[in-house]
């Protein structure tokens, strides 16, 4: 299967099942669009009508273009076979080993936003606080299951996890010792809205934590229309001056400023804007995550105008790299030579299986999405995951179990896509939230644009 | 002449579990699988 578009002045060529990428020019993305619909014949006789003009366009050079294509197909970087499903079925059913653990140390919050999927960090059940004892075990049972892994994950998450700073203080304390006794490396990361940052708690994050979510919409009046206190005042204000100050301290560690985009500020890129023009420069806008009919939702109507908006991101960041101020969008993240693995491509994220959450009470979810929903629950830290059947059910959950990712160019980019969002949309794990689909389709295209716009520049 | 040029792309026909999972990073809500790093 082969992907054919078109960004700016380049036409692309994306082989699905190798990850070939060429750029060609307007005669050979003609050819490659009609190879495997008509014969060699039938294509020069077409090309060279269409061509007549162009003096460049001969038949003797069209033969040379046809040996360069059928010799790509030969060395598998054009029409690709499909070798893969053979693979997706069996990889996360060999073994179980846990990776990552999202703990949730606070279902409380100091914030009250109203598109939280999380219902203001209490996940739609009582507020608490995990202790130390119930986050010790859940380090435990993460070293315990993780087999061979050496990088383990560990995820402070709520609600607000600065709430709980001292089980988080503690917890990292705690961990660091025990990944020296067992040969592991954990690596830390935290998500916070900001309210409760101050000097030492800056000190903290930029020391232990691998990485850093800083929760910001952009402009004050988008961010403010959501992100508000229980008295419905703005956070704005408040969290700017104190993520400046973290992200000036944090030197050359990695850090994201993620902000929501919703039905109100599809014009997103101008966030992305504001936030560079803040001195953020690694950026995350992801779409809100809502049911159809909450005020926040995105629409058919704002599709389009998305679309344009993820072009516009592509072009904003083509022309920063060349005026050398370069910037980092967490979707347009993709490395074209050291990317995932065909294992990581088939099978996901590993919710459920390799990625679990743990609630303040120490029980096990699939993943933070899943954190409320009591038909998801798969065990506990102590007694470890004691619902097999559910995380069977994950680990054969991939990108071949989804009849509706057949025909897509894009499904060894998304692994088959999020099991929540699915689940969300249409009430099976194993479905597919097509809205998503569209948006993640149009990301990799202007991803995958920006990296040969950076490729063709370093060839002048 | 040239027509088509490929390029440098790894081979996805040629698991260690190294790579940190995508939720960690950045991607909350939208899964960014094709965003991490092989480690």
């Amino acid at each position: 299967m082969v992907h054919l578009y078109k960004f700016d002045d380049m036409n692309i060529v994306l082989d699905v099942f190798s990850g070939a990428i060429h750029l060609v020019d307007e005669v050979a993305f003609e050819i490659i669009s009609m190879y495997e619909e008509k014969s060699k014949d039938e294509i020069k006789e077409y090309i060279l009508d269409k061509y007549k003009d162009d003096e460049t366009v001969t038949s003797e050079d069209l033969d040379e273009c046809f040996e360069n294509i059928e010799g790509l197909i030969s060395e598998g970087k054009l029409f690709a076979p499909d070798k893969y499903e053979k693979i997706a079925k069996n990889f996360k059913m060999k073994n179980f080993t846990i990776k990552a653990l999202c703990l949730h140390v606070a279902h409380v919050c100091n914030l009250s936003c109203a598109y939280c999927f999380a219902s203001q960090g209490k996940y739609k059940g009582d507020r608490a606080l995990m202790s130390y004892e119930v986050g010790k075990q859940a380090i435990d049972f993460l070293i315990a299951n993780s087999g061979t892994h050496k990088n383990l994950d560990i995820d402070f998450f709520g609600g607000e996890p600065l709430m709980n700073f001292d089980v988080v203080k503690q917890l990292v304390a705690y961990g660091r010792q025990v990944e020296k006794e067992n040969g592991k490396n954990i690596r830390f990361t935290l998500t916070t809205n900001g309210i409760n940052l101050d000097a030492d708690v800056i000190d903290f994050l930029n020391k232990e934590m691998h990485n850093v979510v800083l929760s910001l919409d952009g402009r004050k009046e988008v961010n403010d229309r959501f992100r508000v206190d229980y008295s419905g005042n703005g956070s704005y204000d408040r969290i700017v001056p104190k993520f400046q100050d973290f992200v000036e301290k944090r030197g050359d560690k990695s850090y994201y400023l993620r902000g929501t985009y919703t039905h109100h500020n599809v014009d997103f890129v101008n966030d992305i804007k504001h936030m560079l023009d803040l001195g953020f420069n690694e950026l995350s806008m992801e779409p809100v995550v809502c049911k159809p009919e909450e005020e926040s939702a995105l629409t058919n109507e704002d599709l389009p105008i998305l679309f344009k908006q993820y072009e516009d991101l592509a072009h904003l960041m083509i022309e920063r790299n060349r005026a050398g101020k370069p910037f980092t969008f967490y979707h347009y993240m993709i490395s074209l030579t050291g990317g995932p693995c065909i294992y990581k491509r088939v099978t996901g994220c590993g919710s459920g299986t390799e990625y679990l959450a743990v609630t303040p009470w120490g029980e096990l979810f699939p993943c933070h999405q899943f954190v409320g929903k009591p038909e998801f629950s798969m065990g506990n830290v102590y007694d470890g995951v004691t619902n097999t059947e559910l995380r069977d059910e994950f680990a054969k959950t991939n990108v071949y179990s989804r009849k509706e990712c057949e025909n897509c160019w894009a499904k060894l980019y998304c692994a088959g896509g999020c099991a929540a969002n699915s689940f969300n949309s249409t009430g099976s794990i194993n479905g597919v939230y097509e809205y998503g689909c569209e948006l993640f389709r149009k990301r990799i295209e202007c991803a995958i644009a920006v990296k040969l716009a950076e490729y063709r520049d370093s060839a002048k | 002449m040239e027509r088509i040029v490929t390029i440098d792309t790894r081979d996805l026909n040629k698991g260690c579990g190294e790579c940190q999972t995508s939720c960690q990073s950045a991607c909350k809500t939208s899964c960014g699988v094709a965003n991490q790093a092989c480690e």
